[in-house]
């Protein structure tokens, strides 16, 4: 056989096209240089701007940007600028998943910001999933998942209610009224804190849902008034915060006795109804604006500095701004050529810093947060005061209320 | 019993509000024909129009809401008189006209104000609660209850005893006729029109200091609205009010008694039965075929 001079050459086209596409390290290492082109480093921003949610949105999009300018305005890291590609996923679920996928597969962005709902959340976790990107999600939520490809840095379910409903048992007494939106986070920390009742020999006087958006509260004030709790458990979300505080407050029932205990009330929605009607009321998460520390300080004065001396800083803002340092402090690990998001994500794997909350830390094990359980009261000023702090910071447990599962590093593990 | 009273109050209280939304509604929709989708948005104004007076000129919601009709209204005349009279009030037409009008004021508010969560005051005078028939209530709901019947009474008025009134009525008999009989059919409707959004706008107004304020908040309003015009028949003013009053008792006690996702899908369930034997709904105007 002999070999001419022309197959030799298809021949060689053939193996040179196969080892392309066979040895797929070769491209995805180029493709990894991508990710710091030129001394920019891309990363996606994706909070509505328009819709529903865009109410609170709006402030998560503001804190993510102020904390980018701060990292460029300080030299950018390692002297590559990060260059925020905001889109516009406008509060619909579907939205998302097509600007994420745009964000990751269109962009080349090695990291996303973004998302407050968790139906948005549920909505984008293919598309990082399946392009083995990182998305960072700053908010509070129902716990109860174990992706390999969200940073979580919100709260979950043990870290508003381990301190807060034995605290309020002990304060006003064991009958809880729980109420909550009709979608699954509310159902979720209901879950929880009946357990937690449970334990301390509390009792459920009434669970209920409204739908999402409810402004009318005449009847479920009747019921409670008919069922008299000693505490009502809130995990309504949204403008139904504002509606439920403010017809309370024009029912003329008294917070000294009955008051409400939320876990989504923040200075956003304080403002909106009035310090009158959130006076007396408590809430429970990590951070809240008149938390005492240099770090707050400094985060609350830059972000009036940059959107308005009328503008509130709350706890899910507040987790936007350190998640993004963390991100910082990750990328500043790897080598420029290492640059992925894979690598990033193990790179923040127990990576601390000094949040305005106080030192906060990424679980290995499950990529959740380190926070800080605080309790505080609304004031009519429309701020809150902080009344307990937790002595020790608390490990991120996103399955608390299922006994017999875990989140490792592995993925979500099933003891028998 | 006395949770039965407390429910009965209660269930005047939502009604009174549902009145007081749909009352515009009944107007635009029942005398004109026009199905105005951006009546949500007219609520929202309302509100927000509430909201810049308190804001930067330091008004109370009382002493603003003269003005706040004026202004609703006022817009309400524009866009009669530059949108729809164009369109001929046809009704497919229109359907599409108001709906994009609604989005564009939707977004016209958010760009000019923010998407945040606004605040508008309870007048002071009116926080408290008080005794009716020894059930606490919001002296504001009473309030609301009041106003809601003094603006249904006044509007029946113009209806039926003015010069206005009687013109959009033989209007709406037969729109040639009335024509020929030199009635300007373009002014009264726009007028009709305008006095309708002004309507809404007070009710955006009224209800802001129980609710809150956002761009969007008029979507939830707006299907309210249809339903109580559609349950209380088109054309027909005292079938609103009726209405009105029976889907506020409704929806009050099943939320009472089960919870308001329930409240929510039943009403809905037992209006489109109701519509599927009775599309002309509860109380028909007769008019003449």
């Amino acid at each position: 056989m002999s070999i001419s001079r022309r197959t030799l050459l298809r021949n060689t086209a053939a193996l040179g096209a196969f080892a392309g596409a066979g040895l797929p390290h070769i491209w995805i290492k180029n493709a990894d240089l991508a990710y710091a082109a030129g001394g920019e480093i891309k990363v996606g921003v994706l909070f509505s701007l328009t819709g529903t949610t865009a109410i609170i949105e709006e402030s998560l999009n503001k804190a993510t940007l102020l904390a980018i300018e701060e990292i460029n305005a300080a030299g950018g890291i390692k002297g590559s600028k990060i260059v925020p590609i905001v889109e516009d996923p406008a509060s619909d679920p579907a939205t998302f998943s097509e600007k994420a996928r745009k964000l990751v597969v269109g962009d080349k962005c090695v990291s996303v910001f973004g998302s407050y709902t968790s139906a948005s959340r549920k909505a984008v976790l293919p598309v990082f999933e399946r392009q083995n990107n990182l998305y960072w999600y700053p908010t509070l939520y129902e716990g109860r998942e174990c992706s390999k490809n969200v940073i979580y840095t919100g709260a979950v379910p043990n870290q508003q209610q381990d301190e807060f409903v034995p605290w309020l048992v002990k304060k006003f007494g064991k009958k809880f009224y729980l109420i909550g939106s009709n979608y699954i986070y509310p159902k979720e920390e209901n879950n929880y804190c009946k357990k937690l009742l449970e334990k301390l020999g509390g009792e459920v006087v009434a669970e209920e849902y409204v739908p999402l958006g409810h402004s009318e509260f005449s009847s479920v004030i009747n019921k409670i008034r008919s069922t008299q709790p000693n505490v009502i458990f809130s995990t309504v979300v949204g403008d139904s915060v504002v509606a439920l505080h403010r017809q309370y407050k024009a029912a003329g029932l008294d917070p000294e006795k009955m008051p409400m205990a939320s876990l989504t009330t923040s200075e956003n929605e304080v403002a909106a109804m009035g310090g009158e009607a959130a006076a007396g009321h408590f809430t429970s998460a990590p951070y809240f604006m008149v938390h005492k520390s240099p770090e707050n300080e400094k985060f609350v004065e830059a972000y009036k500095k940059r959107w308005g001396a009328d503008k509130v800083t709350h706890f899910v803002s507040e987790a936007c701004y350190f998640q993004t340092y963390l991100f910082k402090q990750a990328v500043e690990k790897l080598a420029t050529s290492d640059l992925t998001p894979p690598n990033i994500r193990d790179a923040v794997k127990g990576q601390s810093m000094i949040a305005p909350q106080g030192k906060v830390q990424i679980e290995p094990e499950n990529l959740h947060t380190w926070l800080w359980p605080k309790i505080a009261q609304a004031k009519s000023n429309g701020q809150f005061e902080i009344l307990v702090e937790a002595k020790d910071w608390l490990k991120p447990v996103p399955y608390a209320a299922y006994p017999g599962q875990s989140c490792t590093e592995k993925g979500l593990v099933e003891k028998s | 019993m006395d949770q039965f009273i407390e429910q009965i109050v209660t269930g005047l209280s939502i009604g009174s509000i549902l009145l007081l939304v749909a009352l515009g509604l009944s107007i635009i929709y029942g005398s004109m024909g026009i199905i105005n989708l951006a009546h949500g948005e007219f609520v929202m104004l309302g509100a927000y129009a509430a909201w810049v007076f308190h804001t930067y000129l330091g008004l109370g919601l009382l002493a603003s809401l003269v003005p706040i009709f004026l202004v609703v209204a006022a817009f309400g005349w524009v866009i009669e008189r530059y949108v729809l009279s164009l369109l001929n009030n046809r009704p497919l037409d229109t359907i599409l006209a108001t709906w994009g009008v609604g989005i564009m004021l939707q977004q016209a508010v958010r760009l000019m104000v923010g998407s945040e969560l606004r605040y508008v005051q309870l007048p002071p005078a009116l926080a408290d609660s008080m005794n009716v028939f020894g059930i606490p209530i919001s002296s504001y709901r009473v309030f609301l209850f009041v106003v809601s019947i003094a603006l249904f009474g006044a509007t029946w008025m113009l209806m039926n005893r003015t010069t206005v009134g009687m013109k959009l009525r033989a209007i709406i008999q037969d729109r040639s006729v009335a024509a020929s009989f030199g009635i300007n059919a373009k002014r009264v409707y726009a007028l009709t029109f305008a006095y309708g959004a002004g309507l809404a706008g007070l009710a955006g107004a009224l209800v802001s200091p129980l609710k809150s304020v956002s761009p969007d908040m008029g979507t939830g309003y707006v299907v309210d609205a249809f339903m109580v015009v559609v349950l209380g028949g088109v054309q027909s003013l005292a079938g609103t009010v009726a209405s009105a009053f029976i889907l506020g008792e409704l929806s009050g006690g099943i939320a009472f008694l089960q919870n308001d996702t329930v409240a929510k899908t039943i009403v809905l369930l037992a209006i489109v039965v109701l519509i599927r034997f009775r599309p002309e709904g509860l109380f028909t105007a007769r008019v003449r075929a």
